[in-house]
């Protein structure tokens, strides 16, 4: 019997999967079992399929993902904590046949960058935002975001969320369909094959949205785990999103083609 | 009397407590105490050091450069930090997964089996007392005593009840630091 | 002797709000300084003294928190790190010209923009020189220890009613996240809503019964009443100048040379003189502790005395030493040390700096 080598086996009829190469081949700086990995790889899966390599300009926000600029292999620029959609608005009106995105977390998008969000959403700015709702701030060591859940522990609600005197999770998705300037909202998961096929087809929407020029924001929201804030296994961590999150942010399109969907 | 030291090794070894026992046990003698951790995202399963002072005197700088004591867990430890103990002072390490040993002749150099000492004891997680203890037998800076008040300043309430076998990781520690 | 405890410089600044007899804490998480609210939030203040403790949406929302707890009267503080507090200059000129007191403490991390988490004191000009509009100071404490932490919440509060400015503690992710031995204060009981209203009648706490109604406001359409305002403030900038130095000075007797150094450099430092005295050079340290009011004239002192140089030790490019230079009026020289962005001088560098720049030089 003869030995098989790698060279026989790397060959185009044997090629199941490839990364795309709009992810550098820098080691992703999450943790393992993280959302934020996955949906970048969508992201960019989406641009390359659209052709869109060359013409595109993401924002990255302040959290984990702040080094998504190192992952991501096309234009970016860096924002303040909160502030990308004030500088994709801009990006976006001064080359307005480019394709723009921001990537958010929810203490970027959803607290410090509240303003921001609803503003351009209410504006109609013909951007696509991406927003991953992990209920907690990872970057900075696990503390309360404002999406965090009712009783949910974290190093500002060590004894759960306390929604008398912390206030209610915010559903920011919800609120930015109400906007007339959103064209298309939308909550995904990416922790199942099943979930990413369906997220990569929203993002893919959402893209195409932008590219036919549809008025106003395309805003997908990505219902993801932090297995390290939360203190838990990723598996673990993904169970406990479908038990906990997903009841509460509940999956699926709000609003297509500028109509809410009735649910 | 003023001891600078640093402990270095991985995240999750137990260091920085380490570093928090000793410092607590120089205040139960009225000593001054300083701990500088490394902080910040390297600190995420990566290595994990801290620079502990105890000394009769006010601290000057909590940052330093030159070690009396250097307390050694890993290899990355190991590079960085040999060539940092003062000559004439200690290094001390835990020789498991170290592969390029110590080689300074400037100071002295003495090793505790802490990782196997501690499953021998069957709980890894007192790993850091068979060396804290290991470190206190050549360098008897705090009392037994007072480490143990300090422990129990440290540690909230709940894990009181597992005093008694951090004392025992210390004696095991102390039994058994060999000098090379 | 009060109790000793072993703490990190951001829990002693959170421990010592509540014992300062604090009314409201409000911030927003961020990195090297996010302990102050972990520890607020764990320690459970409303059960211990009825102390407020509210994440803020952003810093932005933080300080406007400040000058609305604050234009009432009550102790309100928020603490931050350099991005954040960059977020707050907007608001801190409105509390300054308003004349509100409140604390603000910031836990310096290496900059600009972003930059990164480790120590740095590059927020110099910031803190001294009005990081917002108009004409406005604050009053800067750096503590250099973990104690300080502790003894400097009490102290900036009394100085910011003292004065009705808000007060800034500036410090850096190396004090905040350094432990050392604290002994904390003994509770100072927060005051009652009748103490509030009869010691600050400024206060908008609810117009009093047959008096006038109080207005907080940094606003004057008129620019001869905006001038008067402004008169007012420079008065108040003056005598807080006359009265309110601090500084610290070690081995100045006989030095020849001095480092000026505040907060974690003047720790560095201190190390530094060791080892300089060691090798015969005379070397003495002026540490400021208020950084605003600039301790002055020990330095106009130190060069009539005929000192042979200042070295303005500092994790920065060089800020400080445009203060000391303007005492020193090129009578002797003035010459700038530091690492920045983060790294940390040492003490040997810090020497080494002494003898090339001053010595050698
Ligand atoms: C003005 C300012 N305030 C605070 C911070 C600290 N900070 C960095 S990331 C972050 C929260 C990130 O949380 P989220 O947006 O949910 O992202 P995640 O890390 O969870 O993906 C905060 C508070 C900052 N960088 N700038
Ligand atoms: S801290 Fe949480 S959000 Fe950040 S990389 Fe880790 S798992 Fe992901
Ligand atoms: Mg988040």
């Amino acid at each position: 019997m003869s030995e098989i080598t790698l060279q026989d086996i790397i060959k185009p009829e044997n090629l199941v999967y490839k990364k795309t190469s709009l992810m550098t081949d820098k080691a992703l700086s999450y943790c393992p079992g993280c959302g934020h990995g996955t949906t970048h790889r969508l992201i960019m899966e989406v641009i390359e399929e659209l052709g869109q390599e060359n013409e595109t300009i993401g924002v990255a926000p302040v959290g984990c993902s702040v080094l998504a600029y190192e992952f991501m292999n096309v234009d970016m620029q860096e924002a303040a904590h909160g502030r990308a959609p004030a500088l994709a608005t801009a990006i976006k009106r001064l080359w307005p046949n480019k394709v723009v995105f921001t990537y958010q977390g929810d203490g970027d998008l959803a607290a410090i960058g509240t303003a921001e969000t609803i503003h351009a959403c209410n504006r109609g700015e013909r951007i696509v935002m991406v927003f991953i709702n992990n209920g907690i701030y990872g970057m900075t060591g696990g503390q309360m975001a404002p999406t965090t859940l009712p009783g949910m522990k974290t190093a500002t609600s060590p004894y759960g969320r306390d929604i008398a005197t912390m206030g209610n999770p915010l559903k920011m998705t919800e609120l930015v369909a109400t906007l007339p300037g959103t064209y298309y909202v939308t909550r995904q998961s990416v922790q199942t094959p099943a979930a990413v096929r369906k997220a990569r087809k929203a993002i893919k929407k959402a893209f195409q949205n932008q590219l036919d020029g549809k008025p106003g924001v395309s805003f997908i929201e990505v219902v993801s785990n932090c297995n390290s804030g939360w203190k838990m296994e990723p598996v673990q961590s993904n169970t406990w999103m479908e038990e906990n999150m997903f009841p509460f942010y509940q999956l699926g399109d709000l609003k297509v083609d500028g109509k809410l969907i009735d649910k | 009397m003023t001891e600078e030291i640093i402990i270095a090794g991985f995240g999750g070894q137990g260091v920085l407590s380490m570093g928090k026992i000793l410092a607590y046990s120089g205040i139960m003698q009225d000593q001054e105490v300083s701990w500088l951790p490394s902080y910040g995202p390297e600190m995420r399963g990566g290595t994990a050091n801290v620079a502990v002072i105890v000394s009769d005197e006010r601290i000057s700088s909590p940052t330093l450069t030159a070690f009396d004591t250097a307390i050694i867990l890993n290899q990355q430890s190991m590079d960085k930090f040999e060539h940092s103990v003062k000559p004439g002072g200690v290094l001390l390490y835990d020789p498991n997964g170290i592969i390029h040993h110590p080689t300074r002749k400037d100071i002295t150099i003495y090793e505790v089996q802490g990782a196997k000492l501690a499953a021998e004891m069957g709980n890894t997680k007192i790993f850091n007392m068979v060396v804290l203890g290991a470190y206190l037998k050549v360098k008897p800076i705090v009392k037994l005593e007072n480490v143990i008040r300090g422990l129990k300043k440290s540690l909230p309430e709940r894990y009181h009840k597992l005093i008694p076998l951090n004392e025992d990781a210390i004696t095991m520690g102390m039994n058994n630091v060999n000098k090379l | 002797m009060g109790e000793l405890k072993l703490m990190k410089g951001n829990e002693a600044l959170a421990e010592a709000a509540i014992r300062a007899g604090v009314d409201g804490y409000f911030g927003y998480p961020i990195t090297p300084q996010s302990e102050v609210i972990e520890y607020l939030m764990a320690e459970k203040p409303f059960e211990r003294t009825g102390m407020v403790v509210l994440q803020a949406e952003s810093e932005v929302a933080s300080i406007n928190m400040l000058y609305g707890g604050g234009g009432t009267g009550k102790k309100v503080m928020t603490s931050s790190s350099s991005p954040g507090i960059s977020l707050m200059q907007e608001g801190l000129s409105y509390l300054a010209g308003a004349e509100i007191p409140c604390v603000v403490a910031n836990v310096v991390r290496g900059g600009p923009g972003l930059g990164d988490i480790q120590p740095a004191q590059s927020d110099y000009f910031q803190s001294v020189k009005g990081g917002g509009h108009g004409d406005y100071r604050l009053l800067v404490l750096a503590p250099s220890s973990v104690q300080e932490m502790s003894d400097f919440v009490p102290l900036a509060f009394d100085l910011a009613f003292k004065y009705r400015t808000p007060a800034l503690i500036v410090s850096d992710g190396l004090i905040g996240q350094m432990m050392e031995k604290v002994e904390l204060f003994d509770q100072i009981p927060r005051l009652t809503d009748e103490e509030v209203i009869k010691r600050h009648p400024w206060a908008t706490n609810g117009k009093p019964k047959g008096g006038e109604r109080r207005i907080l406001t940094s606003l004057d359409l008129d620019p001869h009443k905006l001038e008067r305002h402004n008169w007012h403030l420079q008065e108040k900038y003056k005598t807080i100048e006359e009265n309110e130095v601090r500084f610290e000075m070690l081995h100045c007797e006989d030095a020849e040379y001095i480092i000026v150094a505040y907060g974690s450099s003047a720790r560095i430092a201190q190390k530094s003189i060791q080892l300089a005295r060691e090798k015969g050079i005379k070397v003495g340290l002026l540490r400021p502790i208020t950084l605003w009011p600039f301790p002055k004239k020990p330095i106009d002192e130190l060069t009539k005395k005929g000192v042979k140089g200042f070295l303005s030790v500092e994790m920065s490019a060089g800020q400080m030493i445009e203060d000391v230079k303007l005492v020193v009026e090129g009578r002797t020289k003035v010459e700038h040390f530091g690492r920045y962005g983060g790294v940390i001088h040492s003490p040997e560098q810090v020497l080494e700096a002494l003898e090339q720049k001053l010595i050698g030089g």
